[in-house]
């Protein structure tokens, strides 16, 4: 990938205090009052933890460099951890297991992250396989996981904190929101750190790193942590707020495409991008088959409409890492600058020795 | 007392599976060994290929001008590719191609699949499946036939990057991209040629994958056999890619057979991968491969 | 969230809005399809929910609607993703009418069971879904009808066993259950068991990786164990790919039996020679001889408004299945209409149509389905409906019966089935129903 380099970011709506307290207002005072049920259970739900998700593989893949194939493994070891936590020891309240649940997925992160200390590039993209092939095997043949269903799915409970029942969809979504601004904002206070400007060291060019004085060992390890809780605890979103069921098959090799996509057309590197790149992924298949239905009718029946999707996906991918490699949130960066002259900010510099200590973190 | 019979029965079924994934893996090797393009979008390739030709037969079109044609789809399927994906994105490091190409793969098995549809289909070569019993272990006749194919494929390229200029030209990207610019070769016909030969590869495989399976979405699944088997062969050679297929196909069998049980079987899914991965920390260039492979 | 989040949102709530504002037309009983017609499992969506759809238009076309109320429909395509599927359901909900759920999909089933309860509209799971929600006390709007996996375990025994001349024959004799390996191929694990020690027969359960593309190791395994008959629980490509190996490793295709989600005509085809003589159990018959699809073939299909793409494909596997889930519907709103009124129903009135589908073989064959079905029997305890089972087997070109009605063991099954249910209830703290009491919401 064409490296994104450092860039300070004056967006004036994740930057400035009132940018802030629009969106914690639009988030928490309009949406659960006016969204309906289905724009909050079917939309916003699902792409707040696919968000989440892909921060998380952002900041192993996006800032760290470590390219990972197997994200949805770590999905289902958080929804299944907390699950169990959450069965097996009902007097923990249930933000300790989601915690507890983000530090298993971390863990087994750990343990598949170790490759990554002697491999690079696509060999360690490989190695990642390993991780979600064998999750995925480990959660559909030990029944302990599921609680001896036979069918090794899970039904999640209705969530209970401090006593309110999460039930209800603008519950479920406040819940979701929550979590997921809690998470992205310690995540990105880890970015701005020195961690943060460790793992960018390590992508854009190790040796240098190493040569500076960067603990390649921590780092890494650091970032596949990281990385692995903040998807474990998307896991827990996915299973306890959105879908209240769960089955391994639904974090298969195609769910780790999907968030690996979700990163490179949302844009590397960043966060915001890792928004807007699930937004897109959430809702660009329903907006196609709403267009689809109405220009074509019948013509465009389900079979196609899928296809096209899948076509259109991968076409997107395509174009973006020849056009855009730093994403969709590149784009709308320069259009927002366009319209918002006063709003521009101050080129990206890559890395140097000069300004090493003193860049900031990129949001 | 061990069943010896078995044993040969299942090593044998599995090294002869093994063949079949190595036909997958020739065609990574060939893309990867000149243009260090590991494409995943080679599995996508398969099923194009295989439900191009399925669907002309279907149609009533005689078996040797179905293949043909659907030669002459994947050799256009292949210039396009070089000149659309993989020329913008030349100076790019090999990950972001990895990933340009597993959008590719969602492309190709999305227009396959809006071309042709979504049914499965059959697909007979005309040979009959029935067993040879040699000294009572059982033999597939198919998979004898697919792995004189292999051989016969093997042979070809070997003569062809011996004693054609194309393979010339071949060998020698391979070797050293700027020693062959200097020398007058123009990369991007080269490029194009590989991909050309890689979509001959895939209809092959495809053809021999679908007649085995049926001819259906998961045909592009094998693709993910083909990596342990590039880990362990090495990513750029294709006697690699045979020793490595029939490794992985041998393991993964037995595995299954006589580990699996202690896990209550199933582990045929990731043994390949988990073997894989122990060879990458190991001998991370693979038995036969050149590159060095970046470590820290 | 960036400035064009609100935009995007606007023009949702817009198209939304738009989609919503379809006007609660009078008579008219509405449908959502949770279709799957791409992907791996296209062959089965295509045909079940082409079969559905031609006999509501059947029924529109020919009757004009349910005693004048018509029947609409929508789908929304889920490729048998389970989130697609919730995301179709959050979608149509809301549309006025809406008669029953159809989703064809056990993930999908397992994740509406809870939404569907709130909503007091049915889940139909025709041949597949929980084994437990047999048991409408605990569950009052899941029906797994015809079929639930435990009766189709119970189906299969007691066929081998006519094949080996009685039940007592069982004993001694190797049986093999190929299984899929996911939460669908799992569930019928404890009652193989079960049954193995009632019946006295060796079993053993092999599983197959998903997607199934790879079963050499198995069909050895199964060789050297010396079995005598092959269950095959498969889904999608594992089917050929067993028959396939099956006949590469030498054992005889006869003796595999193939399971409701193994037996049609999509998962012989691309098996080829090797299918020939592969005999699979099935709750209706395929052809398009009986009286029923002759009727689609000349009102529907003469009429241009038939689904099926490939008409070769009316009256296979799961466009029959299809055709018998519509008959099972309409007659469902039908019963329900003779109560409460030849107008839209609301979901608990079907529901409670449902609770009285009772169609004996008269009925059924005055429906034009004689011998494609059996009968159905449903009560508010029994979601089931007791439907009878007949074997088929493949000659090459297509399905012949090979076998009588077979009635599954119910009364042997209905104990386990009440121990699952009652965990359930016990576990999201249900009030377990004692009567037909399950009041309907107007």
């Amino acid at each position: 990938m064409s490296t994104p380099s450092l860039s300070i970011n004056a967006n004036w709506l994740t930057r400035s205090r009132v940018g802030v307290a629009v969106l914690l207002v639009i988030a928490y005072g309009v949406i659960p009052f006016t969204g309906s049920e289905y724009l909050l259970d079917a939309i916003l739900t699902p792409f707040l933890a696919l968000a989440l998700a892909a921060v998380g593989l952002n900041v192993l893949t996006g800032y760290a460099g470590q390219v990972s194939l197997g994200s949805a493994a770590f999905l289902a070891v958080g929804a299944y951890a907390a699950y169990n936590f959450n069965l097996r020891i009902p007097e923990l309240p249930f933000l300790v297991s989601l915690v507890l649940a983000g530090i298993v997925a971390a863990a087994v992160g750990l343990v598949f992250g170790l490759p990554s200390l002697r491999l690079r590039g696509f060999y360690l993209a490989v190695s990642t396989l390993a991780a979600q092939f064998f999750v995925q095997w480990a959660l559909t043949k030990f029944g302990w996981f599921s609680n001896d269903n036979p069918s090794g799915v899970i039904d999640a409970p209705t969530l209970t904190i401090g006593g309110v029942q999460i039930s209800g969809a603008a519950r479920r979504y406040v819940f979701s929101v929550t979590i997921v601004l809690i998470a992205t904002f310690l995540t990105v206070r880890l970015l701005a750190a020195q961690s943060g400007r460790n793992f960018i060291a390590v992508r854009d060019h190790e040796i240098a790193a190493k040569v500076i004085g960067v603990p390649l060992l921590r780092t890494k390890l650091l970032a596949f942590g990281v990385s692995s809780f903040l998807i474990g605890v998307a896991g827990v979103l996915w299973a306890f707020a959105y879908l209240r069921t769960v089955e391994p098959a639904g974090f298969n090799l195609d769910r780790s495409f999907q968030i690996l996509f979700i990163i490179i057309i949302g844009g590397l590197a960043s966060i915001r991008g890792s928004f807007l790149g699930a937004a897109f992924i959430v809702v660009f298949p329903l907006l196609l088959s709403r267009v689809g239905a109405a220009l074509l009718g019948n013509v465009f029946d389900s079979g196609v409409l899928e296809m096209s999707q899948r076509i259109v996906i991968g076409g997107l991918i395509v174009g973006l890492l020849i056009a855009e490699p730093r994403g969709l949130i590149a784009l709308v960066d320069r259009l927002s600058a366009r319209i918002l002259p006063k709003l521009r900010r101050p080129a990206p510099q890559p890395i140097s020795p000069q300004n090493y200590h003193s860049q900031k973190g990129v949001i | 007392m061990f069943d010896y019979q078995f044993f040969i029965e299942v090593l044998v079924g599995g090294l002869l599976s093994g063949v079949m994934y190595s036909l997958v893996a020739i065609g990574f090797v060939l893309i990867y060994k000149t243009s260090g393009v590991l494409n995943f979008a080679q599995g996508a390739m398969l099923l194009f290929a295989a439900l191009t030709f399925v669907s002309l037969v279907e149609r009533g079109v005689p078996f040797p001008l179905a293949l043909l044609a659907t030669l002459a789809v994947m050799v256009l399927l292949g210039i396009t590719i070089e000149r659309v994906i993989l020329r913008p994105l030349v100076n790019q490091p090999p990950i972001t191609l990895f990933m340009a190409t597993l959008g590719l793969s969602y492309v190709i098995e999305g227009a396959a699949q809006l071309l042709w549809g979504a049914q499965v289909h059959g697909l007979d070569l005309g040979i009959n499946d029935t067993p040879f019993n040699v000294a009572g272990v059982f033999i597939s006749q198919f998979d004898l036939f697919a792995a004189a194919v292999a051989g016969a494929m093997v042979a070809l390229f070997a003569l062809f990057f011996r004693y054609t200029r194309t393979g010339l030209a071949f060998r020698a990207v391979a070797d050293d991209q700027f020693a062959a610019l200097a020398v007058g070769l123009r990369l991007p016909r080269v490029w194009a040629a590989v991909w050309t030969a890689a979509g001959i590869v895939a209809v092959v495989a495809g053809l021999l994958w679908g007649a085995r399976l049926g001819v259906q979405f998961s045909l592009s699944l094998v693709v993910l056999k083909a990596l342990p088997v590039l880990v362990l062969g090495g990513f750029d050679s294709i006697a690699g890619a045979i020793v490595g297929g029939l490794l992985i196909g041998a393991i993964e069998k037995l595995a299954e057979v006589y580990v699996g049980p202690f896990f209550g079987g199933g582990i045929e899914a990731w043994a390949a991968y988990v073997v894989a991965l122990g060879f990458l920390l190991v001998r991370p260039s693979g038995l036969f491969g050149q590159k060095l492979v970046e470590r820290a | 969230m960036n400035v064009f989040k609100p935009f995007r949102l606007a023009v949702l709530a817009t198209a939304i809005a738009v989609g919503a504002m379809l006007p609660a037309k009078a008579d008219e009983q509405f449908f959502p399809l949770q279709s799957y017609r791409v992907g791996p499992y296209a062959a089965g969506g295509t045909g079940f929910f082409g079969g559905f759809i031609d006999y509501l238009n059947l029924i529109n076309i020919r009757d004009g609607g349910v005693n004048g109320v018509k029947l609409t429909w929508d789908e929304g395509e889920t490729q048998y993703e389970v989130e697609r599927g919730v995301e179709v359901y959050e979608r149509l909900k809301n549309h006025p009418g809406v008669a029953a759920w159809n989703p064809l999909s056990v993930g999908i089933a397992y994740a509406m069971i809870d939404r569907i309860t709130k909503d007091k509209v049915p889940l139909i799971t025709i041949n597949h879904g929980r084994t437990d929600s047999t048991d409408g006390r605990v569950f009052p709007y899941v029906f797994p009808l015809l079929l639930n996996p435990y009766s189709e375990t119970s189906g299969i025994v007691n066929y081998i066993a006519t094949r080996e001349g009685g039940p007592d024959k069982l004993k001694g004799k190797k049986i093999v259950v190929l299984y899929h390996g996911s939460p669908y191929g799992k569930e019928t694990i404890p009652i193989y068991k079960l049954l193995a020690d009632k019946y006295g027969f060796d079993l053993e359960q092999i599983e197959v990786p998903h997607p199934g593309n790879e079963q050499q190791s198995q069909w050895l395994s199964i060789r050297r164990a010396k079995a005598d008959y092959v269950v095959l629980r498969g889904w999608g490509v594992m089917n050929p790919v067993a028959l396939k190996t099956a006949q590469k490793v030498g054992f005889p295709v006869d003796h595999i039996i193939g399971n409701v989600w193994s037996n049609s005509e999509e998962d012989v085809i691309p098996a080829g020679d090797a299918a020939k003589g592969y005999v699979a159990i099935t709750t209706q018959a395929s052809g398009a001889e009986y009286p029923v699809l002759q009727e689609v073939i000349k009102t529907v299909y003469g009429a241009g408004k038939g689904n099926l793409d490939d008409k070769k494909r009316i009256g296979s596997v799961y466009h029959n299945l299809g055709i018998v889930n519509g008959i099972l519907n309409v007659e469902a709103i039908r019963i329900a209409q003779a109560k409460f009124g030849h107008r839209t129903l609301t979901g608990d009135e079907v529901r409670w149509g449902f609770e009285h589908l009772q169609l004996d073989p008269a009925r059924v064959e005055a429906l034009g389905a004689k011998d494609l079905f059996h009968s159905i029997n449903v009560t508010w305890d029994n979601h089931e409906g007791d439907g009878r089972v007949t074997f088929q087997q493949w000659d090459g070109a297509k399905w012949k019966v090979v076998s009588d009605w077979i009635a599954p063991d119910w009364a042997f099954l209905r104990p386990i089935i009440e121990k699952s249910s009652a965990a359930y209830a016990a576990e999201h703290n249900i009030k377990i129903r004692t009567s037909d009491d399950t009041p309907v919401s107007q």
